[in-house]
């Protein structure tokens, strides 16, 4: 058979190119454009070469970002997950209640960044706010806006009251999908409650259970309106994680060449950590094959 | 090992039962033996798995008691039980190795770890897995994991009973074949009792010693394949083993003469204050056809050839008759009769067999 040529077919996919590039090809040039050159205004600009990214990975600025941002991830996750997992395997499985627990868990995460942090400004502060009396009546040195431990703590506090729901409803739904006869061999078995749990369930978790960390990496790793609204970064630079970081240089000083430099550098620590874990989950589902 | 016992055994999912039909398993006596072993056969939902689970513990019943030997183990849990259970669904820990899921039940009683391995060994060579002991289960065929979820409620050797409950249902045919009979094998090796619930008579007349036929929630007949094929208890018995079941005509029964529609038969014996719903049951291997006389006129509407016999479907007055035919003999339109075998023709009312009164007449 003789295949015509046509090459007509390429208007088809025409539309959606111009619509990747205009939202997302151009904005990402413009910034890699920045990048590399210096402006004085007026448009004028001149060739720098790799001087920004240079001058950024030797900024102490960034390091400390990145470090506090590190911790702050690590914290978060070390908290939310195991929370999540012992919050999901103590719902219960079916009927009313279950409905009404998903419901409720739901919730959290309904609410934008920004509100978020607003009902946590105004509840913890000292003068107003329930937790934030309450506490200082309790005699416990709390102020989120001078010291540095409190701002963490309710920071810390924050995303998990905001997210932990996130993994409770992933691994929720691992677990929803273990075969009563799983539950009822362990039993014949006489399985503890100990090798229930790390021979059925976290197995039967794991790939959701993964998806719940990558996604949960990612999105801690960008957080800023939580943050930004309740301690704006401070008290000092104590709070300020990379992508407030970022703003306050590109919006705040202007710095448009070293901040452009910033965020892709920003772009490519999550793009390769996400890669890492992407590897990582998809050799498990291998390995699980074979 | 020991025998198992139902004293008015009874179990309904409701929390207050009135009728029969409130009952997923309705009032049974029944004595297991030691040993043997035993096929729970009966269409879906007829409260087999209610009945397996109620014997393992994992469903504890509504009513009556349940014994091993002497020992009341009603309100026992599992653990006590010492109960194995193969499910419908391979079960293995996919996490680990062949080697550890067969060892789990064992290491989980805290037994002795040169035990433990000696048995493992026993158990994978008669399931044939010693080569993959060492593999991980989760990569594994379906059969084979079923092997391994047989090998593990095998791996004990002082249970009371191996509870089967349709363990070769997600098994290829081919493959079907052969780990029925390496569970028979088993069965003979290491003569647990053995109770394999299914709603396939082929697996459950070859497995078995022993077949409980049950139906709605009832256990209608409890017998050796034989018994269960020459004298059904009850016209389901008589439909649901056999292929096809037992021919089941409506009829009507005064002394040891049966009136099919307008014909009359004699029967061999007789029988007395029959009421209620009448009918007389001939299995298909027990009618013969004819071209010019016999007890019935029927008419052939179709021919089956399916190897090794005929099934012949014929109408009589507008009744379904079904006649198995061996395979050398040529049927035509012209066999117009058939004639009953009366050593071999059960009168059953509302559905159980009836004894006859009277003796030949």
């Amino acid at each position: 058979m003789n295949k015509t040529v046509n090459q007509k077919a390429w208007f088809l996919v025409l539309p959606v190119f111009l619509l990747v590039a205009f939202s997302a090809v151009i904005p990402l040039m413009t910034v890699i454009n920045y990048s590399v050159q210096d402006t004085f205004g007026h448009n004028v600009f001149t060739w720098v070469g790799l001087d920004w990214f240079y001058e950024i990975i030797h900024s102490g600025r960034m390091h400390e970002s990145l470090a506090r941002q590190a911790l702050f991830t690590t914290i978060i996750l070390l908290i939310e997950v195991p929370l999540g997992i012992f919050i999901a395997l103590n719902m219960p499985k079916k009927g009313f209640w279950a409905s009404f627990c998903l419901v409720v868990i739901s919730l959290p995460m309904l609410i934008p960044g920004n509100v978020v942090g607003t009902i946590w400004q105004i509840f913890g502060r000292k003068d107003i706010g329930l937790l934030g009396h309450t506490l200082v009546n309790l005699g416990i040195n709390y102020n989120y806006a001078e010291d540095i431990m409190s701002a963490w703590i309710t920071i810390i506090v924050m995303d998990v009251w905001h997210w932990t729901s996130l993994v409770v409803l992933l691994c929720y739904a691992g677990l929803q999908s273990i075969p009563d006869a799983y539950y009822q061999a362990a039993k014949i078995d006489q399985a503890s409650r100990w090798s229930i749990f790390r021979y059925i369930e976290l197995p039967k978790m794991s790939g959701v259970l993964l998806i719940a960390i990558l996604l949960r990496f990612m999105d801690s790793f960008m957080i800023y309106s939580g943050p930004f609204v309740l301690t704006g970064g401070g008290p000092g630079n104590s709070t300020t994680f990379l992508s407030i970081d970022l703003v306050n240089m590109a919006l705040g000083q202007f710095d448009l060449g070293p901040a452009s430099a910033y965020s892709l550098m920003y772009f490519l620590i999550v793009l390769l950590v996400s890669w890492v874990f992407f590897t990582f989950m998809t050799n498990m589902d291998k390995k699980g094959a074979v | 090992m020991a025998k198992i016992i139902f004293k008015n055994l009874a179990h309904s999912y409701l929390p207050n039962p009135k009728v029969n039909k409130d009952y997923a398993l309705q009032k049974i006596n029944l004595e297991l033996e030691d040993g043997a072993a035993y096929a729970l056969l009966g269409p879906s939902g007829c409260g087999k798995t209610t009945l397996l689970n109620i014997i393992s513990g994992l469903l504890i019943a509504s009513e009556g008691k349940i014994y091993f030997d002497d020992k009341d183990v009603t309100f026992s849990d599992t653990v006590d039980r010492n109960i194995a259970q193969v499910f419908q669904f391979p079960v293995v820990y996919d996490t680990m190795s062949v080697r550890k899921n067969l060892a789990f039940p064992l290491r989980n009683r805290g037994e002795n770890p040169k035990y433990i391995k000696k048995r493992v060994e026993a158990i994978a060579k008669s399931i044939g897995m010693e080569d993959i002991l060492d593999k991980k289960a989760s990569g594994l065929s379906a059969d084979a994991k079923q092997k391994i979820s047989l090998g593990r409620g095998m791996v004990r050797e002082d249970v009371n009973a191996i509870l089967l409950d349709e363990p070769l249902t997600v098994i290829d045919p081919h493959v079907k074949w052969k780990l029925r009979t390496q569970l028979k094998a088993l069965h003979e090796e290491f003569s647990h009792t053995m109770i394999f619930v299914t709603h396939d008579q082929t697996e459950a007349l070859t497995f078995a010693d022993k077949v409980v036929v049950m139906n709605d929630g009832v256990v209608v007949q409890v017998g050796s394949p034989q018994e269960l094929f020459e004298k059904p208890a009850h016209t389901f018995v008589g439909f649901f083993i056999g292929s096809p079941g037992m021919n089941i005509f409506r009829v009507d029964v005064t002394h040891d003469i049966v009136s099919i529609g307008d014909v009359k038969l004699k029967l061999k014996s007789s029988y007395k204050n029959l009421n209620g719903k009448i009918e007389l049951g001939i299995r298909p291997e027990y009618i013969k056809l004819s071209k010019d006389s016999g007890d019935i006129e029927l008419e052939i509407t179709r021919i089956e050839d399916i190897g090794y016999h005929k099934i012949v479907r014929a109408k009589h007055q507008g009744m379904n008759i079904n006649i198995i035919v061996p395979e050398d003999i040529k049927i035509t339109q012209d066999f117009k009769y058939a004639s009953f075998d009366t050593n071999h023709l059960f009168i059953y009312q509302d559905g159980w067999l009836v004894e006859p009164t009277g003796g030949k007449s």
